[in-house]
């Protein structure tokens, strides 16, 4: 299910302002990648040029090549939505649709994609309530509002969401950043179960979390305000934790990055 | 030592009868001064001015001397504030009062059951079944036309629309909130009933239509509907469309069953804010539906009546029975606003979870 990404020569724009230039990696299907840098430096946009989720917003354009498994993700007839079925992605913040039930909530995606058969979305349902850590804590209540959940458990919602579609590659943004100690931790540890199944990348600001999920790490810097931000080195999480190669990336890891 | 400390957080406070104390000493010193001294005129109206302006005096006073300026102005301020909730909540209070107690006269089946065929001035008989007929018949079929209209606009605005189209379309929809409705009228009298209607009759003549009035109806609730459906889209959050994106659902469908699921209950108050405005509008549907005594059906041909023209003509009315059947109609007219109003935000709220 898992799918190796190649980016090469990524650009990406917010009109006139280039974000991000010429960032070049490889991700590893059934891995953890994780995403470190300073704020600013382009993470996020780099993630949303992933799932084409930057040209969203407009004046937003992406250059450069990215590929699924060698499938052109920019491709002129590619459609869109059918990269962001196989790419899900979950946000900082999390956004259960306010108007929907914990169930509607998980199976939004496949419904909204046509799936009629209430015994598909109700199999689907426990499947991915199960896969996110949360269907003990809901399997009572799914009828109910998916916004009347902690904010942990709503992340957690935002995850089955995502993955009950079983999507091949998992974007997660700083899915831990609105979360107490314990909620991160279960999703620290769903993200560990999710790799035997799903390619992730995940954006963090925690130094320990990286650490402690990821496969790879890649740090994104920028020289300046202003400059577009770059991929500066990128690596076996263990080889950048302990001995990285480029000195920045030490600079940053130990705190002395101004 | 302790116990000084806890204090100083403590002041010294009017007991809490004062306010409504202040308030009957205010009134009877008012009452002396202005209704039975006569002072600067007397009369019921300076007496409550000076009521309240003895109070507010007074509370001020008091507060100052007991617990300093402090609070005084914090007192003043929310007697202020509850002086202007009254004064808000009069006229309202006022007309639900005169409405009621005027309207009951003719509340009655006949009311409800009977046109003005063959009514005279010296009977007291006659009822507005005709122009409740038309008033429903009329707001129907202009909300059939302006809610999916209004809400598609709304939608092109906020969701797609990008450039000088969509601000030369915002442009024009303020300028149509600001439409006198009698230049609605005589649009629609211009436009529909003059140069359309005669293709649509066999004899080749214009004719007056309760469908006309729709139309009319519909020129003045459209910007409405438009505007607060787009004020009420905008306020819904940009991640849960990403959140639908980025599960792969497209844009058209993410609109239909996450936006627009999210802004109904706002969506539902502003219809129901143009449907009230229309169901009261008078002078365009008595220029395009002409009114008339009898009951007809049919909104597609000839007079309708609607229960505004009803009271507009009842009100002048010479007949000593007429006053009684137009408050009775505004009763009705006011009772079927606020049920209407009521029975939609139910709907609205009905899909929304427990
Ligand atoms: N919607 C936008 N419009 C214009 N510029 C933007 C927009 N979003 C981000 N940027 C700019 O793009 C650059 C990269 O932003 P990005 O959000 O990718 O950084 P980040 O690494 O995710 O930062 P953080 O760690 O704070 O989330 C920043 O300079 C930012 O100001
Ligand atoms: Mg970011």
């Amino acid at each position: 299910m898992a799918k190796r990404i190649e980016a090469s020569g990524i650009s990406a724009y917010y009109g006139a302002f280039k974000a991000i230039e010429d960032i070049n990696m490889v991700i590893e299907p059934k891995s953890v990648t994780a995403l470190i840098g300073p704020s600013g430096c382009g993470k996020s946009t780099f993630l949303r040029s992933i799932n084409r989720m930057h040209e969203v917003l407009p004046g937003a354009r992406v250059e450069g090549k990215l590929t699924l498994d060698s499938q052109d993700l920019y491709g002129r007839d590619v459609d869109v939505t059918a990269v962001r079925r196989l790419i899900g992605m979950v946000f900082q913040r999390p956004n259960p649709f306010p108007t929907m039930s914990i169930y509607d909530n998980v199976v939004s995606g496949l419904r909204l994609n046509g799936v009629r058969r209430k015994s598909m979305l109700d199999t689907a349902c426990e499947k991915a309530l199960r896969s996110a850590n949360l269907w003990n804590e809901v399997h009572t209540r799914l009828s109910r509002p998916g916004a009347g959940l902690s904010g942990g458990q709503q992340q957690r919602l935002c995850i089955a969401r995502a993955i009950a579609v079983e999507p091949q590659v998992v974007l997660m943004d700083e899915p831990c950043s609105a979360l107490d100690p314990i909620s991160t931790l279960a999703i620290e540890d769903l993200i560990s179960e999710l790799k035997n199944q799903y390619t992730i990348v995940i954006v963090t600001h925690n130094m320990q979390q990286a650490a402690r999920v990821s496969d790879r790490t890649a740090f994104f810097s920028i020289d300046k305000t202003g400059d577009p931000g770059r991929l500066i080195e990128y690596d076996e999480t263990n080889k950048i934790f302990t001995n990285p190669s480029v000195k920045r990336t030490e600079d940053y890891i130990t705190g002395r990055f101004g | 030592m302790t116990a000084a400390v806890a204090n100083a957080l403590e002041a010294r406070r009017l007991p809490r009868w004062a306010p409504a104390a202040t308030a009957v000493a205010a009134a009877a010193l008012a009452y002396v001064v202005f209704a039975l001294g006569g002072v600067l005129g007397g009369g019921p109206v300076l007496t409550v001015v000076g009521a309240v302006v003895f109070f507010l005096a007074g509370l001020a006073l008091a507060s100052g001397i007991v617990e300093g300026s402090r609070a005084a102005r914090n007192r003043i301020a929310t007697a202020l504030i509850y002086s202007a909730f009254t004064l808000a909540l009069l006229p309202l209070v006022s007309v639900v009062f005169t409405l009621v107690s005027k309207g009951t006269a003719r509340l009655d089946a006949e009311f409800f059951g009977h046109s003005m065929r063959n009514i005279g001035p010296q009977d007291n008989s006659g009822g507005a079944y005709h122009a409740i007929i038309g008033t429903l018949e009329q707001v129907a079929i202009a909300t059939l036309i302006t809610v999916p209209l209004g809400t598609g606009g709304a939608i092109y605005i906020v969701e797609y629309g990008r450039g000088r189209l969509a601000l030369a379309i915002r442009f024009f929809v303020d300028v149509m909130t600001g439409i006198p409705s009698i230049v609605a009228g005589l649009f629609i009298l211009a436009f529909w009933v003059l140069i359309v209607s005669p293709h649509l009759s066999p004899d080749g003549l214009p004719f007056y239509s309760g469908f006309a009035a729709s139309l009319a109806l519909s020129v003045l609730m459209l910007p409405t509907i438009t505007r607060s459906s787009e004020e009420m889209l905008r306020l819904v959050p940009v991640a849960l469309r990403e959140g639908a994106y980025a599960l792969g659902i497209a844009k058209w469908k993410t609109i239909m069953r996450i936006v627009l699921p999210t802004a109904l209950p706002g969506i539902v108050t502003g219809v129901m804010l143009a449907v009230a405005r229309a169901a009261g509008e008078t002078a365009p549907v008595l220029l395009v539906a002409g009114g008339g005594a009898g009951i007809n059906f049919s909104p597609f041909h000839g007079l309708q009546n609607s229960l505004s023209i009803f009271i507009y003509d009842q009100a002048g009315s010479a007949s000593k029975y007429a006053p009684a059947r137009a408050w009775t109609a505004a009763l009705t007219l006011v009772a079927l606003v606020l049920t209407l109003t009521i029975a939609a935000k139910l709907l609205s709220r009905r899909n929304k979870l427990r």
